[in-house]
């Protein structure tokens, strides 16, 4: 079943990591996270006022299959700077933690005084792309 | 159901033995699971890339037989501070 090669939607997802600086693979959206943990790295994003833009998994298993695939990373969500994968929610926490998570976004904000922020109630990204996929 | 619901007890000694020197503390409900790793085999190495040695442990189990496996990585007789 599986091809090790490449597949049209594996293409489409590579693509989409390289055409955006900052790309969230999650459950759900960022209004409507389905998953406490793309919750949680929804509310670090915009708690830091990174714009980014977010994939949903959801609508098709053969996304996250794809991405995994692609990403050799079993979990959803799934963080993208610069092409790179940095990781999932516990890795995006620690990482805004120390504020290594600011630093390579290039933002300016120091390392935070407190835990990573719960998320909140539901707030629009500043940019989100959806199921471009 | 083809496979018995996982224990704490059953990662842990999996994640020891499938890392060389590693000491697991999992914690867990059968379904989502906590664990702080220690292992020198991390050192030097990111994130990404200890937390990759502990999920390969699982491979496909995770996210289906595993639910959700959340990693705290530490690499063990680390003498250096990171900076933030």
């Amino acid at each position: 079943m599986s091809d090790e090669t490449s597949s049209p939607l594996r293409d489409q997802i590579q693509t989409a990591i390289e055409e955006n600086p900052v790309l969230l693979f999650m459950k759900g959206t960022p209004e409507q996270p389905m998953c406490g943990f793309s919750a949680r790295t929804v509310a670090i994003l915009q708690s830091v006022g990174q714009p980014f833009a977010a994939v949903n998994v959801l609508p098709d298993p053969r996304i996250r299959q794809e991405l995994s695939a692609l990403s050799n990373w079993p979990t959803i969500p799934q963080l993208f700077i610069d092409g790179d994968l940095v990781g999932g929610c516990d890795i995006v926490t620690e990482m805004y933690e120390s504020g290594e998570l600011q630093q390579a976004l290039g933002l300016d904000n120091a390392a935070p005084d407190g835990p990573a922020p719960e998320p909140q109630a539901p707030e629009p990204a500043p940019l989100s792309i959806e199921n471009r996929l | 159901m083809a496979a018995s619901e996982a224990t704490p007890e059953e990662l842990k000694q999996r994640i020891e033995a499938g890392i060389p020197g590693a000491t697991a503390e999992v914690r867990g409900d059968g379904h989502h699971f906590y664990a702080v790793v220690s292992a020198a085999a991390f050192a030097g190495l990111s994130r990404i890339a200890q937390h990759r040695l502990v999920y390969d442990v699982f491979g496909a189990e995770v996210g289906d037989r595993i639910h959700a496996l959340s990693i705290q990585t530490k690499a063990s007789e680390t003498q250096t501070e990171s900076i933030a």
